[in-house]
C-alpha cells in the first residue's frame, strides 16, 4: 500500500497542475501582506472606528498576527477552490488522460487504488494548508512583527502575545481538517465524472451555495444549517475565541470527519464498479 | 492446438441501454496459443477484451483466466496477464521508465533490471529517460507492449497493437508477437480488424461480428471453408465479361473499378487462362485469394457485398 502511495505521490507532485495552487498562494500572500504593511493599519483603524469613541487601545495592534489572521479567511472560497484543482483531478484526470487502462487492469484490487488515491489527496490537501499557514504567518510577522493578537468576530477580543502561536497551529490544523472535507467532495465528483473541469465546478457550487444558506440569516434556512458541513468550516475560527468552546470545536471535528468518510465512502461505491469506457 | 485452456468465457455479453454490444460470446484461448480476434471496427472487440480485463463488467456470463472465475478471484485471475486495451495512453509528464515503475508497483513490484529488458525488447532503451507526451505513436504502441510484458505475464493481450503504425512498424510488431510466442512461450490474444496481419501470425482464431462470434478454430481449417477466388486483371473488360460468364466453374463474379473478383476452384485457373488468351485479351494479373481475409469478408459484409451470379 505505501508503494502505491508513493507512485500517486510521484504522479500528482511532478504534475504542473499540483503547482497551480502553490503558485498562486505564493503570489496573492506576499502582494496582500506587503499592501497590507504599505496600508499601514488603515483597515484595523476602520474596523475600530466606532469603538473608539468608548475604548482606548494602546500598543501594536495592527502587527503580524492580525495581519496573518486575517488571511485566514481565503479558507471560505479561495483555498477550496485551489484544492479542487488537485483533488477533482485525482480520479477523474486519469479518465481523461485515458491511464484507467493503464492501472485498472492490473492483479491490484481497486480498493487499493482508491485509497492510494485518496491519501495522495489527503496529503496534497494537509501540505497545502500547511504551506499557506507557513507562508502567511511568517511573512506577516516579518513584515508586521509581532503583538497582542485583535480579534474581530462576534466583538473584540485581544488575545496577549503569549497565547497567540500555539492557537495559529491549532487553526491550520482544524483548517486542514475542514478542507480534507471539501477535498472529499472534489474526490467524489471526480469518481462519477471523465473530465477534471466537472468536480472543481461542481465542488465550488456545492461550497457557496451551502456557504450562503449558511450566513444569510433567513428563518427558511436555520433548520437546514446544521446538516450543512459549510456550517462547521469555520471551526479554525472557535480557537481564536477565549474560552475556547472545546465541545463545539469536537463537535465540529466529528461533524467534518463524518462528510468526508461519507463523501469518500460513496466515491469508493462508485469507483469499484465503475465500467472504464474512456 | 489443444493444450490448457487459459482464457475462457461462458456466454458473456455487456448491453448498453438496450443495444448489446456484446451478446452469447464464448471464447477459449488454449495455452502457446496466437489467437487471432478478428472483426470489423465496433463489432465488439475492444468491449470484449475491456471484460477480459475487468474494465468493465459483464452484464451476463462469466470470464475465466487461468480457470479462476475473473468476478470473483480478479487479482489471481489477472496475476499471469499483461494486456493493452485500444490506444495506449501513459502519463505524457513522465518518462517511459518512470511509467513502467508505476505499472511495475501496480503488479507488485518490479527491478530496474526488468524495466531495462522490456524497454530493449521493443526498442525504447535510449529514450527510456525521455518524457512521453514527447514519443511517436509507434513508440507510444511498442511501450504499451514493453508494459503488458513487464511482470513477465503468461498470456499476453494486444488490442490492435499495429493501430496507426506505418508498414515497417506493423511488421517489427508481427514480428515481436512471433518472438514472444516462439521464443518466449508466452499465450499471445490479438485483436485486430487487419485480417491478413491475424493471418500471418495466428494459429487459432475467432470472428466476432455485431457482437457475436461468427466462429471460431484453427486458421488452417478455417481457411479452407474460405472461397477460393481470383482476381483477374484483363483488357479489354467487355470481352473479359463474354469470357467470365462463359466460364466453366465460375461461381460468382464480382467487378471492381481495377480488377474481377472470380469464385472458382484453383483448378480452373489454367483453363481461364487460356480462354482468356484465346480471345485475344490481355491478362495483366490473375491472382489466386484464399486468405482469411476473403473468408472473413465474406462472412461478415454478405450482406452488403454487391455481385453478379453465374448460372
Amino acid at each position: 500500500m505505501l508503494r502505491l502511495i508513493y507512485y500517486e505521490l510521484i504522479k500528482t507532485f511532478l504534475k504542473k497542475r499540483t503547482y497551480i495552487g502553490f503558485a498562486l498562494v505564493a503570489v496573492i500572500v506576499p502582494l496582500v501582506e506587503v499592501a497590507m504593511k504599505l496600508e499601514g493599519g488603515r483597515f484595523l483603524q476602520y474596523s475600530l472606528r466606532s469603538l473608539q469613541q468608548d475604548f482606548f487601545f494602546v500598543g501594536n495592534l495592527y502587527n503580524g498576527w492580525f495581519v496573518a489572521h486575517s488571511m485566514m479567511n481565503s479558507l471560505w472560497v479561495q483555498i477550496p477552490l485551489l484544492i479542487s484543482f488537485v483533488a477533482g483531478d485525482q480520479l477523474a484526470g486519469e479518465a481523461t488522460a485515458g491511464t484507467y487502462r493503464l492501472i485498472l487492469v492490473r492483479p491490484v484490487s481497486r480498493t487499493r487504488i482508491f485509497l492510494s488515491k485518496f491519501s495522495t489527496t489527503a496529503i496534497y490537501t494537509v501540505v497545502f494548508v500547511g504551506f499557506l499557514g507557513i507562508l502567511s504567518v511568517g511573512l506577516a510577522l516579518v513584515l508586521l512583527g509581532r503583538g497582542d493578537l485583535i480579534v474581530l468576530q462576534r466583538g473584540i477580543l485581544i488575545l496577549s502575545e503569549s497565547d497567540v502561536a500555539w492557537r495559529f497551529l491549532a487553526a491550520y490544523f482544524l483548517a486542514a481538517w475542514a478542507m480534507l472535507t471539501i477535498a472529499s467532495l472534489a474526490f467524489l465528483f471526480s469518481s462519477f465524472v471523465e473530465n477534471a473541469i466537472g468536480p472543481i465546478i461542481g465542488t465550488m457550487g456545492v461550497n457557496i451555495v451551502f456557504l450562503l444558506i449558511t450566513v444569510i440569516p433567513v428563518e427558511l434556512f436555520k433548520d437546514i444549517k446544521p446538516y450543512l458541513f459549510s456550517n462547521y468550516l469555520n471551526v479554525w475560527q472557535q480557537v481564536f475565541e477565549d474560552p475556547i468552546p472545546w465541545e463545539s470545536v469536537g463537535n465540529s471535528i466529528a461533524v467534518l470527519g463524518a462528510y468526508s468518510v461519507g463523501f469518500v465512502f460513496i466515491a469508493w461505491l462508485i469507483f469499484r464498479r465503475k465500467d472504464i469506457l474512456s | 492446438m489443444t493444450g490448457e485452456i487459459i482464457l475462457q468465457t461462458k456466454n458473456l455479453g455487456k448491453q448498453y441501454k438496450h443495444r448489446w454490444a456484446v451478446h452469447h460470446l464464448d471464447l477459449e484461448v488454449h495455452r502457446g496459443d496466437v489467437f487471432g480476434f478478428l472483426g470489423p471496427n465496433g463489432a465488439g472487440k475492444s468491449t470484449t477484451i475491456r471484460m477480459l480485463l475487468s474494465l468493465i463488467r459483464p452484464t451476463e456470463g462469466e470470464v475465466f483466466l487461468f480457470g479462476k472465475s475473473l468476478d470473483r478471484e480478479r487479482e489471481k485471475a489477472l496475476e499471469s496477464i499483461g494486456g493493452i486495451v485500444e490506444k495506449p495512453d501513459f502519463y505524457g509528464y513522465l518518462s517511459a521508465y518512470r511509467n513502467l515503475e508505476i505499472v511495475g508497483a501496480l503488479n507488485g513490484g518490479t527491478t530496474r533490471k526488468r524495466i531495462e529488458e522490456v524497454l530493449s525488447l521493443v526498442g525504447l532503451s535510449t529514450r527510456a529517460r525521455d518524457k512521453v507526451k514527447t514519443y511517436s505513436h509507434g513508440m507510444k504502441q511498442r511501450l504499451g507492449i514493453a508494459q503488458s510484458l513487464l511482470s513477465d505475464p503468461e498470456f499476453v493481450i494486444l488490442d490492435e497493437p499495429t493501430s496507426g503504425l506505418d508498414p515497417q512498424g506493423m511488421k517489427e510488431i508481427r514480428e515481436l508477437i512471433r518472438h514472444l510466442a516462439a521464443d518466449q512461450n508466452k499465450t499471445v490474444m490479438l485483436s485486430s480488424h487487419l485480417l491478413n496481419e491475424v493471418e500471418m501470425v495466428a494459429n487459432r482464431m475467432a470472428v466476432i461480428n455485431r457482437g457475436e462470434l461468427v466462429t471460431q478454430g484453427d486458421v488452417s481449417s478455417l481457411l479452407e471453408k474460405g472461397e477460393k477466388s481470383v482476381a483477374v486483371r484483363a483488357k479489354p473488360l467487355e470481352k473479359v465479361r463474354q469470357v467470365l460468364s462463359g466460364q466453366r466453374g465460375v461461381e460468382k463474379v464480382v467487378e471492381t473499378a481495377e480488377e474481377f473478383l472470380v469464385t472458382m476452384p484453383f483448378e480452373g485457373i489454367p483453363e481461364l487462362a487460356r480462354a482468356l488468351v484465346r480471345e485475344q485479351i490481355d491478362i495483366e494479373a490473375l491472382v489466386p485469394r484464399r486468405s482469411l481475409e476473403e473468408y472473413f469478408l465474406a462472412i461478415t459484409e454478405s450482406d452488403t457485398r454487391e455481385g453478379t451470379s453465374k448460372e
